[in-house]
């Protein structure tokens, strides 16, 4: 109860309920604000103990959010989802820490795909803060690929993703059979029987914590994870590996040359994420290639 | 690092709300920060701190709330608390979790001063 007008226990503020009805918190200044929030559009006054009005502030009230900080992104990665099926395209989303041999494998794997798959349209969103040098190592492979500069940003956002598909050749050449005459509607319906119709790989910015809590609007987040970087991580970076369909294990070439146990790995991975699936391979020298592109190729619900 | 994309987000969201709900200035600013968020709070607290100068949000107080991780154990049939994605079940030491709740960063509400 108010210590002052005791509004907590009479009708004085009537007023103030017939003409709000909603979040109004009356004229409170508190060095330890009142949870005044209820149900249904209820006024609770005076609970959680006396407070007591400071002359000369204005009057204060609860405005009501209840909104997640991401549920913008989130909208907007639905609407990159939604799109991408509508042109038919998987998108991945890769992440690892710097120097996992992110663009070493999408460049091998854009070289392997063009020869097993070689209709299939392919491209790429390279994710970094500065330079076009992973693009530009992308577009040498014959895929088309847009650079997105992050500045100073860890992670790729739903909007970037948005932004560049729509200069990306893949929209336009998907676009051309996928979308009704009358304009941008996505009513066209994939049925994905026979896997994806084009690959959209997303390379986001070198980084194991904040790019996993992004979500741009793939089919699947890999997490890529080398060998040269130690086989606990998973446990170190426990969101990354939990938001992830599949894991990574790259460099298994050099196996013999560093102390990383893949069985410690695996279980590490699985511990954080007990659906995980995991494969192994060497981009630079071919091992396990195939079974990725098997991954890759298989029908995107995974 | 991505504290301030959200702190960035947090204070436009404040401002739209400001917008819509017609007031000038938030005397408390409460979010919620579940422990599975991915969110280091103080690292949150940092950023707001540096960006509200010349918003609404200046000079509010910023109350975070840090709700528990809530999981079911599917080995235990029950639900347990953890701190991190890292952690075994407390009962059976298994690693079968579902994450149910905690995981999330929000704005709860404001309290504002109105024009």
């Amino acid at each position: 109860m108010c210590v002052v007008c005791g509004c907590g226990s009479d009708e004085d503020h009537a007023q103030e309920h017939a003409l709000g009805h909603t979040h109004v918190a009356h004229s409170h200044a508190s060095a330890t604000p009142v949870d005044l929030r209820g149900t249904g559009g209820d006024l609770h006054y005076g609970q959680g103990g006396a407070t007591a009005h400071v002359p000369g502030l204005s009057p204060q009230r609860v405005v009501q959010i209840e909104a997640d900080v991401l549920g913008a992104n989130q909208r907007l990665a639905d609407r990159n989802r939604a799109h991408f099926l509508a042109h038919g395209v998987t998108a991945y989303n890769l992440m690892s820490g710097p120097g996992s041999g992110k663009t070493t494998l999408l460049c091998a794997s854009m070289t392997a795909l063009q020869q097993r798959a070689p209709d299939l349209p392919l491209a790429v969103i390279e994710g970094d803060q500065q330079t076009t040098l992973d693009a530009d190592r992308i577009r040498a492979t014959g895929a088309s690929a847009i650079q997105v500069n992050t500045g100073r940003g860890c992670h790729l956002d739903a909007q970037m993703v948005g932004d560049a598909f729509a200069r990306l050749d893949l929209h336009a050449h998907v676009h051309h059979h996928s979308h009704q005459a009358d304009g941008h509607t996505h009513g066209h319906s994939h049925t994905h029987s026979r896997g994806p119709e084009a690959l959209l790989f997303i390379e986001n910015v070198g980084n194991l914590v904040c790019p996993a809590l992004w979500d741009l609007g793939e089919a699947a987040k890999v997490v890529i994870l080398s060998v040269t970087e130690g086989d606990d991580k998973p446990l170190k970076y426990p969101d990354m590996f939990a938001a992830a369909t599949l894991m990574v294990i790259n460099k298994i070439d050099l196996l013999p040359y560093v102390s990383f146990d893949v069985a410690r790995c695996i279980d590490a991975a699985r511990r954080i994420n007990p659906d995980i699936q995991v494969l192994q391979l060497s981009a630079t020298r071919g091992d396990g290639m195939a079974q990725w592109l098997d991954w890759l190729l298989q029908s995107p619900a995974h | 690092m991505h504290e301030l994309s959200l702190a960035s987000e947090i204070v436009r969201m404040v401002e739209a709300s400001a917008a819509r709900e017609h007031f000038r200035q938030v005397g408390t600013l409460r979010l919620e920060a579940g422990a599975l968020a991915g969110v280091e709070v103080s690292a949150l607290r940092f950023a707001l701190e540096a960006m509200v100068a010349g918003t609404c949000l200046e000079g509010a107080v910023i109350e975070i709330d840090e709700p528990p991780g809530r999981a079911l154990c599917s080995q235990c049939a029950a639900e347990v608390t953890v701190a991190s994605r890292a952690d075994p079940c407390p009962l059976c030491q298994g690693y079968q979790l579902k994450v149910l709740s905690g995981g999330a960063l929000r704005v709860v509400d404001l309290l504002v001063v109105d024009e």
